[in-house]
């Protein structure tokens, strides 16, 4: 990147002024036996401890739910938390970037200093994010009428209808968005964390039952159990923590299509909200496309990541599906995606996992199974085969991209303090 | 009094307070297919809404619309998440441009209407049926009854309109 490009002059949109300072993580399970609460708890401590800070140091906290979590007050005081902020809002993907831009507004509006941000879920044991379970026989109500009568009510059913209007307006294949799984699986066997580290093929994918066309099985992420958390606070705070910090260079939250709705009435709908979210994001991070070393894009299914990826201008509109299966976003690659194998293999978090995973890139710090050396740090192999390393060389700035419906969702791009 | 029915096994309602649904539902069950028309700037929406949401005006009128469309796009379901659908599978969502607006306030805005590819008698379409539609069909509306207050609207290939030669559909 040449830092000579960048005009750092607009502190209206507070560029390089706040940073994430530390990540956390419960284990990725199917059946964790534990509480929200407890998970929760786990992954905060978990955060503080990795920024170096105690839990005294954090007076503020953020969560997103679907209202199957445990609020912040609760995790706060499980912790010995005393808090000066918090909230927690209703929303799953999409959340996590427009959060840290909430946490930079309240620390900035002097509300308080610290804030955590987490999210907590039983998403196979509890409240399968699916909607299998006691949500899908629930009685339909008022607006549901429109959609759930027809049997239309799950993410991938309803997000469908873009997936396939994209297949028809630009050609895009099945092979070619099989591609984004098939690379995520080969990063997350490189992460011991994954709940699946097995590599698949393309056949795979395609011989995996169907869902809902053009998903197969392996199309959709997997449903897991996980607490997932992140340290936010000032660029001068963050250089008593522990880490180099990722600092936060811009972030668009919860931008929309001209209409957000879910009957798709404004097109062209192959086209989705990352459309307009680009041009909030590059602008006030003062980099573009071209210059992001990594991206984390959310892969609720295949698709998500393409239309992203496509939308936000990494490739010309309609190319998608080549971007994501020419190597690009491969480890080795260009411009890798998703290091950590994210929610299509390592577990879906609603977003949290994939910017912990681009803190750790731009820390140069990835938890795969290289060794540690003498001096405590991970003495990285760049030896990307079955096993081994997943740490991208010289990550200087990244990109999230997070997805919420194909009419919504939020971006973020950070770089190494 | 708020409106009970169940369809297809699936228990449904509307509350006495919500009026557009109320409305909507209520023509449905005459089978009529009428949508809110903005008395202001004349524009159509669906589905039914307090405000309009190109000009925010609450006073709009139930207008007649003729219930023909051409495909959009479709969803083709293979695992049911709502059980009632279990024994149906495969069955189809489709997403439907009425001819009526298209195209219209911009270029690449319908209205689009959900339903699922029914028989012309109602029923979720067999596979052979399934396999017939994709993006381009002609379809036209069908209502399924449920109660004298509520009946479920639905689309089926509209025979007498002329068909894509090959309407498009997922590949294999």
């Amino acid at each position: 990147m040449s830092s000579g490009d960048i005009d750092a002059t607009t502190p209206k949109h507070l560029r390089d002024k706040y940073a994430i300072v530390g990540v956390g993580e419960s284990s990725y399970t199917r059946g964790s036996g534990l509480t929200t609460r407890a998970l929760g708890t786990w992954a905060v401590r978990n955060a503080i401890e990795d920024a170096g800070l105690t839990p005294q140091d954090v007076d503020g906290m953020l969560s997103y739910s679907m209202a199957d979590s445990t609020g912040s007050a609760h995790i706060a005081a499980d912790l010995g938390i005393q808090l000066n902020f918090h909230m927690d809002v209703m929303g799953g993907g999409g959340s996590t970037e427009a959060l840290v831009g909430i946490a930079i507004g309240v620390i900035e509006a002097g509300m308080c200093r610290t804030v955590v941000v987490f999210r907590s879920m039983n998403g196979y044991t509890q409240y399968r994010v699916g909607g299998t379970g006691s949500r899908a026989v629930a009685p339909i109500v008022g607006d549901g009428l429109h959609e759930r009568a027809y049997g239309w009510q799950s993410p991938g059913q309803s997000f469908s209808l873009v997936f396939m209007r994209h297949m028809h307006d630009y050609g895009t294949t099945p092979e070619q968005a099989a591609m984004v799984k098939v690379i995520h699986s080969e990063h997350a066997s490189n992460n011991p964390k994954a709940l699946y580290k097995n590599r698949v093929t393309v056949d795979d994918v395609l011989n995996s039952r169907m869902i809902v066309k053009p998903l197969h099985l392996l199309d959709c992420c997997v449903e897991t159990d996980n607490a997932t958390a992140i340290v936010v606070t000032s660029r001068d705070r963050a250089k008593d923590c522990r880490h180099t910090p990722a600092v936060i260079r811009s972030v668009v939250g919860r931008c929309c299509k001209p209409r957000i709705d879910m009957h798709y009435q404004h097109g062209p709908i192959s086209t989705v909200y990352a459309h307009y979210a680009k041009d909030i994001l590059w602008p006030n991070a003062g980099v573009g496309p071209e210059e992001i070393d990594v991206t984390g894009a959310y892969d609720a299914f295949t698709f998500t990541t393409l239309l992203q990826l496509e939308d936000y201008g990494f490739c010309e509109k309609g190319q998608g599906g080549e971007y994501v299966s020419d190597g690009t976003m491969r480890l080795g690659g260009k411009r890798p995606n998703n290091t950590s194998g994210s929610h299509l293999c390592e577990g879906y978090t609603h977003g949290l996992s994939m910017v912990i995973e681009n803190v750790r890139q731009l820390r140069n710090d990835v938890d795969d199974s290289c060794p540690i050396g003498p001096d405590g740090q991970r003495q990285h192999t760049y030896d990307y085969r079955e096993g081994g390393c997943r740490q991208v060389k010289d990550v200087e700035v990244t990109a999230n991209l997070g997805w919420g419906t194909p009419a919504h969702g939020s971006g973020m791009v950070m770089r190494r303090g | 009094m708020a409106v009970e029915g169940e369809y297809l096994g699936m228990p449904l309602r509307i509350e006495d307070f919500d009026s557009g649904n109320l409305s909507y539902f209520r023509f449905c069950a005459e089978h009529e297919f009428r949508l809110q028309e903005c008395t202001e700037c004349k524009l159509l929406r669906y589905p039914p809404t307090t405000a309009c949401p190109w000009c925010a005006n609450p006073e709009a009128s139930w207008v007649a619309i003729e219930g023909k469309g051409t495909v959009h796009s479709y969803s083709e379901i293979h695992h049911a998440i709502q059980p009632a659908f279990k024994e149906h599978l495969p069955y189809l969502v489709l997403l439907v441009d009425l001819d009526t607006q298209k195209g219209k306030p911009t270029e690449h805005e319908s209205i689009r209407v959900i339903g699922n590819l029914v028989t012309p008698e109602g029923k979720l379409a067999p596979p052979e049926e399934v396999e017939r539609v994709g993006i381009g069909s002609r379809v036209r509306m069908v209502f399924n009854d449920v109660s004298d207050d509520l009946a479920i609207p639905n689309w089926t290939l509209d025979e007498d309109a002329e068909q894509p030669d090959t309407p498009w559909r997922y590949p294999v």
